[in-house]
């Protein structure tokens, strides 16, 4: 079972790395056309995650195992330890940011009465 | 926010502690098991957010103290601290505690990673305060929001009332 | 027209980002990794860490962690700070 996933893992070459462009992608094209505030939020949280994956992605090294020596199976090499510790990090300060961005959103809506940025740009007085 | 209906709050009232154990199992095996204090401290966080959207907000006020987890995000924090200082003699967050690979350890509950674990604890109790504590003051936003109420000192040119 | 300018636009990024894909290192062959062995085997031997993530995040970039700690508590800070309730006077 592992040994199929491996050799699959082998024969995609580059291709891997599509999947982190395809979801660059899909956020930019969120950010950039959508109106509403919590979906341009949704979209930089997918921009967020999918950073995350493409380092995980470059500290594969291949048949590598999890890099804990209690969990380690027959194979000796293990992934890179230090995409993922950074990761880690990333994750949690992502939590950080999109939290304060929700708060922001919430006095904006009250403030304006909408979540349209085009009608939250017009000025008022 | 309305509680929902019986059949959500006996799912809350069976499931929401094992959320709470099964944090408190990743923080705890942090040092041998992929998980941690962060990743634990938000799954534990997870429960206060069930229990107010299936009780609703009149039992979460009374059930929720915001001090306690301002305690526990202060504790956190400040334990956390401490535990980089141990390794002081050698540097900051130095792993001074930890046993040589092949000795025996002091007892066979103590793991080998010093103070990797302890850290572990200390950074699960401050993540779950602050999660926990961002989820109350959302909660309280809204009805600041909703009735106006307590939302003064704010006089900017561009405001404006309905 | 905004459309017609988008899809250039995401055309010629889709572009770039497959060139970049290509010109990195191929997928599972890493290319410098002697840090990494270094706390692969450093990790059990020295500091007797059976996970090595973990051991890196609380001790070889522990300032890091505590920093990251820090930025939660700031963001924590901010939030209340949004929501205070100003008719409140002390």
């Amino acid at each position: 079972m592992t040994d199929s996933i491996v050799s699959a893992l082998d024969t995609l070459g580059n291709s891997a790395y599509v999947v982190v462009a395809l979801l660059i992608l899909m956020a930019l094209y969120t950010m950039l056309t959508q109106k509403n505030l919590i979906k341009i939020c949704v979209s930089i949280a997918i921009l967020g995650s999918s950073v995350n994956m493409f380092l995980v992605l470059l500290g594969y090294r291949d048949g590598g195992e999890i890099p804990i020596y209690f969990l380690q199976g027959e194979n000796q090499a293990m992934v890179l330890p230090t995409p993922q510790c950074l990761t880690l990090t990333a994750i949690v300060i992502a939590l950080a940011t999109t939290a304060l961005m929700l708060s922001l959103i919430i006095l904006l809506h009250k403030h304006y009465g909408t979540l349209d940025i085009d009608e939250i740009r017009r000025l008022r007085g | 926010m309305k509680p929902l209906s019986v059949v959500v709050t006996s799912i809350c009232d069976i499931f929401a502690w094992f959320i709470v154990v099964f944090g408190v199992y990743v923080i705890n095996n942090g040092h041998s098991t992929p998980g941690g204090g962060f990743q634990g401290g938000a799954i534990t966080a997870t429960f206060l957010s069930f229990v107010l959207v299936a009780y609703g907000g009149s039992h979460f006020k009374q059930w929720v103290r915001e001090g306690v987890y301002g305690l526990l995000e202060f504790v956190g924090l400040v334990a956390f601290f401490i535990f980089g200082c141990l390794g002081f003699p050698n540097s900051f967050f130095y792993n001074s505690l930890a046993i040589a690979y092949g000795a025996t350890p002091l007892s066979e509950w103590i793991p080998y990673c010093g103070t990797i674990s302890l850290m572990n604890v200390a950074v699960g109790f401050e993540v779950v305060g602050a999660l926990s504590i961002v989820v109350i003051t959302m909660y309280e936003s809204i009805h600041m929001v909703s009735t106006g109420e307590g939302m003064g000192g704010e006089r900017g040119h561009d405001r404006f009332n309905r | 027209m905004k459309r017609v300018i988008f899809l250039g636009a995401a055309i010629v990024l889709a572009g770039l980002l497959c060139g970049m894909f290509e010109a990195i290192h191929p997928f599972g062959v890493p290319r410098n990794t002697a840090m990494d062995d270094y706390f692969l085997v450093h990790a059990l031997s020295d500091r007797s860490a059976q996970n090595v993530v973990t051991s890196m995040v609380f001790d070889w970039r522990g300032f890091d962690t505590l920093g990251e700690a820090g930025v939660l508590f700031t963001a924590l800070c901010s939030i209340g700070a949004l929501f205070r309730d100003g008719s409140k006077k002390e």
